[in-house]
Formats: structure tokens, C-alpha cells, sequence
């Protein structure tokens, strides 16, 4: 396998130098490689990867995200997705085409409150994003216990192909959404809630820590022998 | 305070060179830095620099309110420079004077051309710099440690910022003013600068220097600059890599 080099940067730092493809986070200086964020960067055969610890949500297409409704209008919903932009979701993609205001009730669907999952279906620099929930699982989430945890450590709480979050969905029994934007939807009896949200803390808070994966299983196996 | 030229009371260089506190010419006060200890912001910086304590937050990116100040294309930087009333010896108004106002100003134009404000239009990034207790070079210790909230909140910047003064005492150079120094002192010259672009962002004079001592004083803030800048990665590194630091190859996982 090749290798890659992983190195700790802070903005300013040179990650690497000659010619690479580069990714988010990573800025092109003459033939150096800037990181813009505090992060692991990674510098390999497929090019410069920049993972940040730290920052906010910016949203992008694609990404499925856990939101909050807070606003409706004629036209559609206001939802915060817990970002410094709101997103809409257009009632023509919840009605279809024949959806006229006049005759379809907008909160009847989706009222002030209602927690949604979502697509972002598109997002430009001079509109706020926009949302859909086209697709299988999108909709109203209608219960669960929500926690936020930092938008940069869901690569961390997801895991490699999903190995995180389905050994916590199965230690624990819950049912675990999570949004790109930091959002998790915790669904499950309420004996084992507990300990699937102090997981959660414990990924948000080490996420950087090389043996996260054997602290996580010590707390889960913890509270199964000793409760 | 700084910018009150005052005559003489004490002899701040003794016939050793020595200044009042004990500092060669060139050298700093001491200089502690944290990263992230403001809960509720987005990012956050403590600095001890002298007798300096300085408290800096960044909100942000967020919404823009009132909303007509919103920038299309990039993010609306604001900064509050703000002594608390209990920073200096006499009470001090807590409402902004002309002289926090200025120095609010050129700390946003000290750090804004480092965030890259493109990446987050109609946004708004807010910076706090509370003065805990005050000595010379408030301004520039403010700069660094809201440099560091910045990097802390996560937005995108090209380069930290550092700042470091520089100063004329009876025509002699001199590194980082304390109080006294800059009061009774013959100029001081802060300066702020990104120190891996070279760009410098923050550049005041005040007092009457040769040519060469204006080129000295400049290039010795940045040579200190430099040393700060050092300081500045290790309080972020031990915030979010547990202070060791590392490069490692390692085998490529399959993705």
C-alpha cells in the first residue's frame, strides 16, 4: 500500500510542496500547499486531504442534514440547520407541482418545532440553501433525544464505511441519525439512551485521540457489566 | 495608557543597559496564551503578556444583523476593543473612548486580511477582545490572541496574526513597551504582521525616529513578532493535539 504522510497543521502552515490535487481547507501558493484550517492533514498518492478539528457548518449539496423548523411562509419552510444560513424547503417539493398555497396547508405537514432530516439540494454563494426530503428516510423525525456535536467530528462519530455508528447502533440498541451539520437524533429505549449520548460526548470531545475506538468500547462495555 | 508622552520620572535604561524590570533591550515580557476557554463562543484566546490580561472571542460566521449591512460576496469582520473598568489603576468609563474606538479599528484591519472573507458570504464574523488588566502593548497582545480565537472558531485564514511593539527609549530601540516605558518613553511603533505570507497589517508610529532607527525598531518587531508567532502555534497545538507534536507515515487505509 502506499504510504501517506499525516501531519498536525495550523493556518499558514505549508502541508506540502510540488504538485498535487488538494481538497477543501488547502490553498495553492505558488507550488506550496497552505492549510487555511487547525487540522490533520493527510499528503498522499490521491493529493492533499485537510481534515479540520474546528469550525462551523457551511452547507453543501448533498449532504443530509438534521434540522430544526422555525418559520413558515407561502411558499415553504424556513428550517435552521444549524449553520449561519437558513434553509428552505420549497413546499413544491413536499406537495409536487400542483401545490398552490391556496389550497394546501403548509403546517399540516411540517409545523413551527418539527424536526426534519433533509438533502440539500442545492447551495450558491448568493441564496441560502435549499432543501428537499426527496428520498427514503427524510421527513419528520417525531421523536428522540437530539444532541449536537461539532460539525468537523461526524467523519469520526460515522466511522470508516459506517463502523462507528453501527457498532454504537448495536451495543446500544438505538437507532442513531446523524446530520452532516452535527445534528444527532438519538432513538431508543430509555434505558440505554444515556449511554449512547455519553458515547456521542466522548467521540465529539476525543475525537483526535488515536484509541478512540477502544475508549468508546470501554464505556459501552462499562455500562453493560456494571449497571 | 498608550499614546500620552509624559516627562521623564523614572530612568528606564540603567547605566548596565538594563531596563526598570530587568529586560535587555531586546527582550519580551513574558507571555502565557490558552486557546478555548469561553464556553459559548465559537472560538476563543486568554493572553498574559506583561502585566496584559486579555480575553478574545469570536462569534461567527453568523447571521449579519441589521440586516443592510450584509455583504454580498464575502463576511462583514467587526472587532470591540474594550477595557474593563477595573484595568487600569483609576475606574475607567466602561462606555468606548475615541482611543478603544481607533484600536477597534485597527484590529479588525490587522486581522481581516487574514480570514479569507469570500468563503462565508452575507455572513457576519465578530471578534471581542476584552482587557482584563492593562499595560503597554495592549493592542497588539489583543491581535494575537484574536488571531488564535480565530483559528479556535474554525474559519478559514491565511495566516495567523502576530503583533509585537517596538519603541525609542532616549534613541535607543527597544522591544515590547511596558506602561511606563510607553508613557515616558520617546515612540513606540506596534506592528502586526502575518508572519509565513511576510504581510504586515498593523504598522502605527508615534514619536520622531532617524531613518535607521525607524528600520531597526520595524525589523526588531518582527524578528519578535516571529518568537510570538511560535508561542502562538504551541498554544494551539496543545489545545487540539494534547501538546505533542507529530508527523507520521503512515500506511494508506482503503478508503
Amino acid at each position: 500500500m502506499p504510504m501517506i504522510e499525516r501531519k498536525q497543521v495550523v493556518p499558514g502552515d505549508v502541508i506540502a510542496r510540488g504538485d498535487y490535487r488538494w481538497g477543501d481547507y488547502v490553498e495553492k501558493r505558488g507550488d506550496e500547499y497552505i492549510a487555511l484550517r487547525i487540522g490533520l492533514a493527510e499528503v498522499g498518492g490521491d493529493g492533499i486531504r485537510l481534515n479540520p478539528m474546528t469550525g462551523s457548518y457551511i452547507p453543501r449539496a448533498e449532504d443530509q442534514v438534521i434540522g430544526k423548523v422555525v418559520d413558515i411562509n407561502g411558499f415553504g419552510w424556513v428550517v435552521d440547520i444549524n449553520s449561519c444560513f437558513e434553509g428552505f424547503l420549497p413546499a413544491s417539493f413536499v406537495f409536487g407541482r400542483e401545490f398552490s398555497p391556496a389550497t394546501h396547508d403548509l403546517s399540516s405537514k411540517f409545523a413551527v418545532g418539527d424536526i426534519i432530516g433533509a438533502r440539500i439540494e442545492s447551495f450558491e454563494r448568493s441564496r441560502d440553501p435549499q432543501l428537499s426530503i426527496r428520498g427514503r428516510g427524510y421527513g419528520k423525525i417525531p421523536k428522540g433525544e437530539i444532541v449536537k456535536i461539532s460539525p468537523t467530528k461526524v467523519p469520526r462519530l460515522i466511522g470508516r464505511h459506517g463502523a462507528m455508528i453501527n457498532m454504537l447502533s448495536e451495543r446500544t440498541g438505538c437507532d442513531i441519525q446523524v446530520g452532516q451539520n452535527g445534528v444527532v437524533v438519538v432513538i431508543g429505549p430509555p434505558e440505554s439512551t444515556p449511554t449512547a449520548l455519553r458515547a456521542i460526548k466522548v467521540i465529539d470531545d476525543e475525537a483526535h485521540s488515536a484509541d478512540l475506538g477502544r475508549k468508546v468500547e470501554e464505556l459501552l462495555g462499562g455500562t453493560q457489566t456494571g449497571a | 495608557m498608550e499614546g500620552h508622552r509624559l516627562a521623564p520620572e523614572h530612568k528606564l535604561i540603567d547605566e548596565n543597559g538594563k531596563r526598570r524590570d530587568g529586560r535587555e533591550w531586546n527582550q519580551l515580557r513574558p507571555i502565557k496564551l490558552e486557546v478555548g476557554l469561553v464556553k459559548n463562543a465559537d472560538g476563543s484566546a486568554y493572553i498574559e503578556w506583561g502585566k496584559n490580561k486579555i480575553m478574545a472571542a469570536v462569534y461567527g460566521p453568523k447571521e449579519v444583523h441589521p440586516k443592510h449591512q450584509v455583504l454580498p460576496d464575502r463576511a462583514l469582520v467587526r472587532a470591540r476593543y474594550h477595557m474593563a473598568p477595573f484595568s487600569v489603576d483609576e475606574r475607567k468609563n466602561p462606555a468606548p473612548s475615541r482611543r478603544e474606538i481607533e484600536i477597534s479599528k485597527v484590529i479588525r484591519e490587522a486581522l481581516a486580511p487574514a480570514i479569507i472573507v469570500e468563503d462565508y458570504p452575507r455572513t457576519a464574523i465578530e471578534v471581542w477582545v476584552e482587557v482584563l488588566q492593562s499595560d503597554g502593548g495592549s493592542r497588539v497582545a489583543g491581535i494575537t490572541a484574536a488571531s488564535l480565537a480565530l483559528a479556535d472558531a474554525g474559519i478559514n485564514m491565511r495566516d495567523l496574526v502576530v503583533g509585537c511593539s517596538c519603541g525609542l527609549i532616549d534613541d535607543t530601540v527597544v522591544a515590547d513597551l511596558d506602561d511606563t516605558e510607553d508613557k515616558e518613553g520617546d515612540g513606540d511603533m506596534p506592528v502586526a504582521m502575518m508572519p509565513n505570507l511576510n504581510w504586515v497589517t498593523l504598522l502605527q508610529v508615534d514619536g520622531m525616529y532617524s531613518r535607521e532607527k525607524f528600520q531597526k525598531a520595524f525589523e526588531l518587531a518582527l524578528e519578535k513578532g516571529r518568537e510570538i508567532y511560535a508561542m502562538q502555534r504551541e498554544a494551539l497545538t496543545k489545545k487540539f493535539f494534547g501538546g505533542e507534536a507529530m508527523t507520521a507515515q503512515v500506511e494508506e487505509e482503503a478508503a
